[in-house]
């Protein structure tokens, strides 16, 4: 045996000296993975365009990052390697329509990363989801190519565009072969919804041609990637909870609240109200709860907060859409909850151990 | 082989961890003892309180169990020497502590005969009164054995104001790697229980509850073989939950009571004590036997044969590391669980009562992860199991802003560790909260001291107005009593009063001349000139 160690040989942090062996790149990486098949699906369901466009946005993102590092001084690999600039890019791109052109994408990754992140200070430090925040900036400044959706025409399906084809409409913007030979706009079922009720349809009426719930919960439905497949966000969400990374708090209060809503003023008027099921399976109320609402630097950390935070976003999402000027809001539900969540988590802090909720006097004192 | 372990009672506590075990590697090691080595380095701190004062000096004889160092002040206890040899040294020896200081220490060469002291054996405690049994206790050096090292007599002196029904036996040990309670209860059940009877004597408590881990079927079935014939005791299944042993979390566990902040068990009507303190109660007070030896689980990746060792306090690390085959690429050494124990700077420092564990970690398990900002994930609020907001408590102790760190209850930490097991950014949060506690606490004794100064300065202050008031008193009614004495007092106060009036007199005159018009108007007399009068 060698001579006794020294203090110069022996590590002598203070205790815990045992890690569970977590990281912030496991858990960007499981949401990452957690994304993966509702990204290939969409790239099956818009063609090219949309793998153009997932790309384009993702480069972007991570050259951003790559620059505010540097800038800031900091680690460039090490925080590059933390995934985060990588979701944010995917969720952005998964939220804009698959024929958008390539600055849209470009645009909404530089300020998401750039400003949305990166000026509040960087990882962590944002009170707001970058990737939404970033959506409602270009849907507020280009409202037109963030509500020109196009129709689905799958790979290797006869309306599938051609590799060429595909560039064009990214890169050149030529809307033409992605919006079908009459070059008219597919619509998604909440836009059209909006639109048909006021022009005086009833709910029944408007949904009863070209719409069922089998297509939304399948995801065969125009709309942003992110809108279609029901069924594949659901994968994606419980594959995060398995994997511990988000828990039920959120995304149960946030589609419980809006579904609540939906199920009272469907039942108070079934003909101005759709019902629970369409406001669950359409637009981005599913993805927006397992994966933007979810996102834990702009959510609260304890758990009532977390329920109070998923219901805002619910209740929100709810009124946008029935009362709103959009036919759709959980990016906007989602960064005006964003910005409660200091005071949510002020308000919401746990009982400690063996004090009053209030901080006061302990408990069991009396007695 | 799995035996039926029954119902699991689950940890009511919120959070906690599950923490890679690693017990398996000593879980069926048996104790046995270490060889007594040739030279024993005995602290004379191996306890929270006052370390204890020298009793020896070099050259003295010892027999095993003679006290070398007696109790100084109430938290404290004495030691003892661990085998009969010659006191080489009365000086400072590295100590096992994470700043790897030197502490007082007695150096013993052991004689190799091994001879107890004349010892006195108290199976009838029961005797005795129970003040009776506690001073036994004290006197043999027994402190919490868990890992704590607090002095066991102190615990067991709830008062009368703090009647005690329960006694819980924490067999818990919940930390991972450590084995030797498990193997503790598993090979000395029948100890184990006797000394629960002389901790309920001691307490006045009817009911004991042995808590252990559902991880330790064993141990579980061991114990209730052992109280088959005892009714008031009952050996229960805890869930397997660290921080299951800490303290008030295993309390709220077994009887639903909420240990009230900043109070004790006692306040709730349970005395806790760690199964391997009441067997040395049992030794202790039946046998006579004062601590000089304790069981360990030596263990961890760089070490050759893990094992439950009984070792002599004092007994080197190092030679605990060749009884096990010695270690090799050693990175970290463990003293204690790797959640709550301490890293120390060498093997050199002996085994002292607090030493429950050694783990010998190799380099390559000692983390090298970067930190990374907290991304708020909100795993430390999930895990604590005090129910803080370890977050935001990181947040302002980063920002050192202490007031607001106490609106979010630091000093109810119990610095277990599971924040930063759980922390996916790598963040040593609970040394961020050993230095916020450390800075308050700094600055509550600077406050103390200024506080000090301060009462001082007006005790003095008041002291000499006081003094001056008196002194004005004294003038006036000696003037008083010249006034009186003119009209016929006594002669000696006239001539005080006289002599004082003339001495005023004079000043007054050197000062302005002035007529001593005013004289007998003394109530305005100014009082300037007063301290100058003595």
């Amino acid at each position: 045996m060698a001579q006794p160690p020294t203090s110069a040989s022996l590590a002598t942090p203070s205790s815990p000296h045992a890690h569970g062996g977590g990281s912030v790149g496991a858990v960007m990486g499981t949401v990452i993975v957690a994304l993966i098949p509702i990204t290939v699906f969409s790239v099956y369901l818009f063609g090219w365009p949309a793998l153009f466009l997932y790309l384009v946005t993702l480069a972007a993102g991570l050259a951003t990052e790559a620059v505010a590092l540097r800038l800031m001084d900091r680690p460039v690999r090490a925080h590059l390697m933390d995934g985060s600039a990588a979701v944010t890019s995917l969720l952005l791109a998964l939220s804009l329509p698959a024929s958008a052109p390539w600055w849209i994408g470009v645009l909404g990754a530089v300020f998401a990363i750039g400003v949305g992140k990166q000026l509040y200070g960087g990882l962590g430090a944002n009170p707001f989801n970058p990737a939404m925040i970033s959506r409602v900036m270009l849907l507020i400044s280009f409202p037109k190519e963030l509500s020109t959706w196009p129709v689905v025409a799958p790979l290797f399906s006869g309306g599938a565009l051609s590799f060429s084809e595909g560039l064009r409409v990214t890169f050149l913007g030529d809307k033409t072969p992605a919006l079908g030979m009459d070059a008219a706009s597919a619509a998604t079922p909440l836009g059209h919804l909006k639109t048909e009720l006021t022009l005086n349809h009833t709910v029944g009426e408007i949904l009863a041609e070209g719409y069922n719930h089998t297509q939304a919960l399948f995801g065969t439905l125009s709309g942003s990637a992110g809108e279609t497949s029901a069924l594949l966000i659901l994968l994606g969400g419980l594959y995060m909870w398995r994997r511990g990374v988000i828990n039920w708090r959120i995304p149960g209060a946030m589609i419980g609240t809006t579904a609540l809503l939906a199920l009272i003023f469907n039942v108070y008027d079934p003909d101005a109200f759709p019902g629970p099921v369409f406001h669950i399976m359409n637009g981005s109320l599913l993805i927006g709860a397992f994966f933007i609402a979810t996102d834990m630097v702009t959510s609260p950390t304890t758990p009532r907060g977390q329920l109070l935070f998923g219901a805002g976003c619910g209740a929100l999402v709810y009124i946008i859409r029935t009362w709103g000027g959009y036919p759709e809001g959980v990016s906007f539900a989602v960064v005006l909850m964003n910005a409660c969540v200091p005071l949510i988590d002020h308000y919401t802090r746990p009982r400690v151990f063996g004090k009053e909720r209030a901080g006061g006097p302990p408990v069991g004192d009396e007695s | 082989m799995v035996e039926k372990i029954g119902t699991i009672l689950q940890g009511l506590f919120n959070g906690g961890i599950h923490p890679t075990e690693h017990k398996e590697a000593t879980a069926e090691e048996a104790i046995r003892p270490l060889p007594v080595p040739e030279v024993l380095h005995v602290p004379l701190s191996q306890h929270i309180g006052n370390p204890a004062q020298a009793v020896v000096q070099e050259g003295d004889r010892v027999r095993k169990g003679d006290m070398i160092g007696k109790p100084e002040g109430f938290v404290s206890v004495p030691v003892h020497a661990p085998t009969s040899g010659t006191v080489t040294a009365v000086g400072d020896y590295p100590a096992p502590h994470p700043s790897g200081l030197s502490g007082p220490t007695v150096t013993i060469a052991a004689d190799g005969a091994d001879e107890w002291t004349d010892l006195t054996p108290r199976p009838d405690y029961e005797q005795l009164n129970p003040a009776e049994v506690r001073a036994l206790i004290r006197q043999a050096g027994i402190v919490g054995l868990g890992g704590a090292g607090f002095p066991s007599f102190i615990k067991l002196n709830p008062g009368p104001e703090r009647p005690i029904d329960t006694v819980i036996l924490n067999g818990g040990e919940s930390e991972p790697y450590l084995t030797c309670d498990d193997r503790l209860m598993r090979e000395r059940a029948e100890e184990i229980l006797q000394g629960a009877g002389v901790i309920t004597y001691t307490v006045g408590a009817r009911r004991v509850v042995v808590a252990i881990e559902a991880n330790k079927p064993q141990a579980i079935a061991a114990m209730r073989e052992a109280a088959e014939d005892s009714p008031q005791i009952e050996v229960v299944a805890v869930e397997n939950r660290y921080p299951m042993g800490a303290e008030k979390q295993l309390v709220y566990s077994v009887t639903g009571r909420e240990v009230p902040s900043g109070r004790l068990p006692a306040d709730v009507g349970v005395v806790n004590q760690n199964v391997g303190t009441a067997q040395a109660i049992y030794r202790a007070v039946v046998h006579g036997e004062p601590l000089i030896e304790r069981v360990l689980t030596a263990s961890g990746a760089a070490l050759a044969e893990p094992a439950n060792l009984t070792v002599r306090l004092g007994t080197p690390i190092e030679a605990v590391a060749e009884a096990c085959g010695g270690y090799r690429d050693l990175g970290r050494l463990i003293m204690g669980g790797p959640l709550v124990g301490s890293a120390l700077h060498s093997t050199t420092p002996p085994v002292v009562k607090e030493t429950n564990g050694l783990i010998f970690q190799t380099s390559g398990e000692v983390s090298q992860q970067p930190a990374l900002p907290c991304i708020r994930c909100g795993a430390c609020v999930d895990a604590c199991p005090v129910d803080l907001m370890p977050n935001e408590m990181y947040n302002l102790a980063r920002n050192r802003e202490f007031e607001r760190i106490q609106d979010y209850d630091l000093f109810d930490c119990i610095e277990c560790g599971c924040c930063t097991f759980v922390c996916p950014s790598h963040l040593p949060l609970v040394h961020y909260y050993r230095f916020a506690k450390n800075e308050i606490q700094a600055k509550e004794r600077e406050k103390e001291k200024a506080d000090i100064a301060r009462r001082r300065t007006e005790a003095r202050d008041a002291r000499l107005q006081r003094e001056k008031e008196e002194k004005e008193a004294k003038r006036r009614a000696k003037k008083k009593a010249a006034d009186k004495g003119e009209e016929g007092g006594s002669d000696a106060r006239e001539e005080a009063a006289r002599k004082a009036a003339e001495k005023r007199r004079a000043q007054r005159e050197g000062k302005g001349g002035k007529p001593a018009a005013t004289e007998s108007t003394s109530q305005e007399t100014p009082t300037e000139s007063a301290p100058d009068q003595e």
